[in-house]
């Protein structure tokens, strides 16, 4: 009995050796938790929002201009990427036609050579309905993204023309959506786009070598890469969705991945004890409520704006969300490039919210009633029930009472979709809906521009005011970059000045990593770069 | 007998169909837009429109639902919105999958039940009797994902002995029984396996205590038959009703589970679902939820079937 009661012992004993997880991996992998609930499009255009293009979008690919993801503390800016140099054509009075001169010598991954004619190629695949290469899953993600470009053709091997449907200075930011895929392989692989999902080929640092859908990507270094910077320093890169925030944590706690994507804010201080590193960084990313600016709405008065804006605790909110959070200070993250000299300084300050809540005619006696449209859940929505009901507080403290309309989170997309005066927004005040602010088109001119009132844009307010429309339209004719970055930063002023918005927090972009991930780089972006990453033993 | 058959698959026609309008109408009841999770947050109405009509969502639902069903006798089940990806394969592996949880989580649930169930029936209202009563209990009374959890901090996070993820340590593509893939489904199949461990222990002591009390057992021991001889006799009586109900179970679990799938990402039909309705994907909602529909159908016919051919007093009735 004790000789098999101890040989149990060392049968368990072994058992747990032999299990431990992960012990049999080489040291230079990279096993990614992602939230996605399935592997991002791996044609070329990706889907699943930003996480897509963070992890099928600029690993595999590039696009004509990338984004700079080399610095923690700069801004991340657009830089060269397929396109050696770009510009609008000077010979050109009417600032439309822009020249593009393609990088010399770049190859696909299976030896293709990238040019003018496969950039062509690539517009086609997404706005070309007729072309053989039109490919209705990727234009669903990428044609939006475009919407300046007018036509476009290959004047050389090397110099690719485009030409904007009227003068347009965002186009670069438009560009860096778009990825380019090999049209060699898409022959090669019968002209079938879900034979090329299974082996894609484009140019980017990372070659895709593993396909399981809803389970594993895994990629390994494109060794010819074209910038010799950015050659991955991994042997291996691999993605696993794991949409359930516990089954993330569980996971890297268990050693199965090395890095989750969003962990729980309540699992972090127990991940911090237990020697995992938890990054986070500000990047472009907005939480805030859309105000209606619709006839008869309480926030067309610019006195309830502002005292809304002093009225939130955000310093409190972050304590709520174990620091994960940045406090607004205006609508872009403090130290954005774009973020100007605001004469208005978004804070805590309830007696001056006070103030002018009583000059609007309101007071916690005779408080301002609200509805406002929120989801339960919802992508980059981070914590949106105790968010808001936090914020529900803060304004009921001064003076103004607010009622919720909890809807879910695609429906919440299709009414901000519709617009505040549409019969979908019941009558809501505001939404709070959050996003990507990363580039002058979603950071400002999609939500105030005048004509692009929903149902025709995303201006779910309504609002319209001829001085920022002026101010909108400068952004896109202002070419030089310095002189657009003055516009960009007047526009934020005005932002921030006339209180547009809630302004409450942004997001941190928050990623628990094992100690043992070296070298990682979260630049201020999106999206991320896994080049200079290693693995200690 | 093979009248009583054909009359069977011509009943189960209506119910069928009946279930095809259901799955089809169910999701669009639900409010939103089955386009929105895929398309960006700034897509144009225009291309809003262009792709709905591509998907045939621009369509009179009647039109829509014959055109689902046309192609749903003919084997296609759509594509999947989200992926792009046909929902026949999607479900496919999915139901594959599932299938190999849901018999390792059988196979657990009745070993285990039966054992405890026959131990508190051997020896009702004894100290071991509430004990396996206690575990039965549990059993049918905790919650899934709540047992998934606490497991995935003990053997996963505290003791690192099993991953908690995932089917395999290269995903469930090349699956087979061996060490490295049996790691992946301890820990899900035991979560899963604690409600049949706990009907099938209930039963099962129901069962034998009520053989116990019956005539012919006293008999047995009267001749002077061994308890060893008697716990057999016991057995053969138990067995028909514990298998049926190991049957029951196993039709339930195949089903799979979606908070349980979930918790340990385990890339089954509960899994599929969870990610189809939270990306609002129509096709592969409908062509997932047909399909185990229509296996609980074909299951519930065979075993009409079956059991007149076992019993041809039921074809009479």
């Amino acid at each position: 009995m004790f000789r098999s009661t101890r040989i149990a012992v060392l049968a368990l004993a072994a058992m747990a050796g032999g299990l431990s997880s992960g012990s049999a991996l080489a040291s230079g992998t990279l096993r990614i938790g992602m939230t996605a609930s399935d592997i991002p499009l791996t044609t070329g255009q990706t889907d699943q929002g930003g996480e897509g293009m963070r992890f099928m979008g600029y690993t595999v690919y590039d696009a004509l201009i990338n984004w700079d993801l080399s610095s923690f503390d700069k801004p991340s800016d657009l830089v060269p990427g397929l396109a050696a140099s770009y510009g609008v054509d000077p010979a050109d009075a009417s600032k439309n036609r822009w020249v593009f001169k393609i990088r010399e010598g770049v190859k696909f991954h299976d030896g293709s050579e990238f040019t003018a004619a496969a950039a062509v190629w690539n517009f086609d695949k997404l706005l070309k309905n007729d072309a053989p290469q039109y490919d209705q899953r990727q234009s669903a993600q990428g044609r939006s993204r475009i919407p300046a470009i007018a036509s476009y053709k290959a004047v050389d091997k090397y110099t690719l023309e485009i030409v904007t449907k009227a003068p347009d200075a965002t186009l670069p930011y438009q560009l860096a959506w778009i990825m380019m895929s090999s049209p060699a392989q898409w022959e090669k692989l019968g002209k079938n786009w879900d034979a090329f999902a299974k082996e894609p080929s484009g140019t980017g640092p990372w070659k895709l070598t593993l396909f399981a859908p809803r389970e594993r990507a895994e990629m390994v270094p494109n060794k010819d890469y074209w910038d010799k910077a950015r050659v991955p320093k991994l042997d291996k890169l691999v993605l696993l969705p794991l949409p359930e925030a516990n089954a993330r944590v569980a996971a890297l706690r268990a050693g199965q991945v090395d890095w989750i994507e969003a962990p729980a804010p309540d699992a972090v201080e127990s991940l911090k004890k237990t020697k995992f590193n938890i990054v986070i960084n500000a990047y472009p990313h907005n939480w805030t409520w859309h105000l209606s600016r619709a006839p008869g709405s309480p926030w067309n008065d610019i006195k309830v704006r502002k005292a809304a804006n002093l009225a939130i605790d955000r310093e409190g909110m972050k304590e709520l969300l174990q620091g994960l959070m940045i406090p607004a200070e205006g609508f872009m993250p403090p130290g954005h490039q774009w973020f100007g000299k605001p004469s208005f300084k978004v804070k805590y300050d309830q007696a001056e919210a006070k103030k002018l809540l009583a000059e609007a005619g309101y007071s916690t006696s005779k408080p301002l009633v609200v509805k406002a449209l929120i989801s339960a859940s919802g992508s980059g929505q981070m914590q949106p029930l105790p968010m808001n009901e936090f914020v529900q507080q803060n304004l009921g403290e001064v003076g103004v009472k607010v009622e919720f309309e909890v809807v879910d989170w695609n429906q919440l997309i299709n009414i901000w979709r519709a617009g505040a005066t549409d019969p979908a927004s019941k009558t809501g005040h505001s939404i709070n809906f959050t996003y990507f602010v990363q580039d002058p088109f979603t950071g400002f001119i999609r939500h105030l521009q005048c004509d692009l009132k929903a149902p025709k844009g995303t201006n779910w307010g309504h609002y319209c005011d001829p001085e920022m429309d002026k101010l909108l339209d400068a952004v896109k004719t202002t070419f030089d970059p310095k002189e657009q970055l003055a516009v960009l930063q007047k526009v934020h002023e005005k932002y921030v000045d006339e209180a547009l918005f809630l302004m409450v927090t942004h997001d941190v972009n928050a990623r628990a990593i094992s100690p043992k991930v070296k070298g990682f780089i979260q630049a201020k972006n999106w999206f991320q770069d896994f080049s200079p990453i290693t693995m200690d033993k | 007998m093979l009248l009583y058959a054909l009359k069977r698959i011509v009943y189960v026609t209506p119910v069928a169909l009946g279930v095809s309008i259901f799955c089809f109408l169910l999701f669009h009841l639900a409010p939103g837009d089955p386009l929105t999770a895929v398309m960006p947050i700034d897509a144009t109405a225009a291309q809003q429109a262009e792709m709905r009509a591509a998907y045939g969502f621009d369509k009179p639902l009647p039109i829509q639902y014959g055109i689902w069903l046309w192609k749903v006798l003919q084997g296609d089940l759509g594509q999947s919105i989200a992926s792009g990806r046909p929902v026949l394969s999607e479900v496919g592996r999915a139901v594959g999958n599932s299938l190999i949880l849901a018999s390792v989580a059988t196979l657990i649930g009745f070993t285990f039940g039966t054992f405890f169930g026959f131990v508190a029936g051997y020896f009702r209202n004894s100290p071991l009797d509430r004990f396996a009563s206690a575990l039965s209990v549990f059993g049918v009374s905790v919650p899934h994902y709540w047992l998934g959890m606490v497991l995935v901090i003990v053997f996963s996070a505290q003791l690192g002995w099993l991953p908690p993820t995932g089917a395999g340590p290269d995903g469930s593509g090349n699956w087979v029984p061996d060490f490295e893939h049996l790691r992946y489904i301890i820990l899900p199949a035991v979560t899963m396996s604690v409600i049949p461990m706990g009907i099938i222990s209930r039963t099962v002591r129901a069962l034998v205590a009520d053989i116990l009390n019956q005539d012919f057992v006293q008999a047995l021991r009267a001749k002077g038959l061994g308890e060893w001889g008697v716990f057999k006799h016991v057995v053969r009586n138990a067995a028909p009703t514990a298998l049926a109900v190991m049957g029951l179970q196993l039709g339930y679990l195949l089903g799979g589970s979606i908070l349980i799938e979930t918790v340990f990402s385990w890339p089954g039909t509960g899994f599929l679902l969870n990610a189809a309705i939270f990306q609002r994907d129509l096709p592969l909602l409908q062509g997932t939820i047909l399909v185990l529909a229509m296996f609980f159908v074909t299951l519930n016919l065979v075993v009409d079937v079956l059991q007149t051919a076992l019993d041809p007093r039921i074809q009479r009735g």
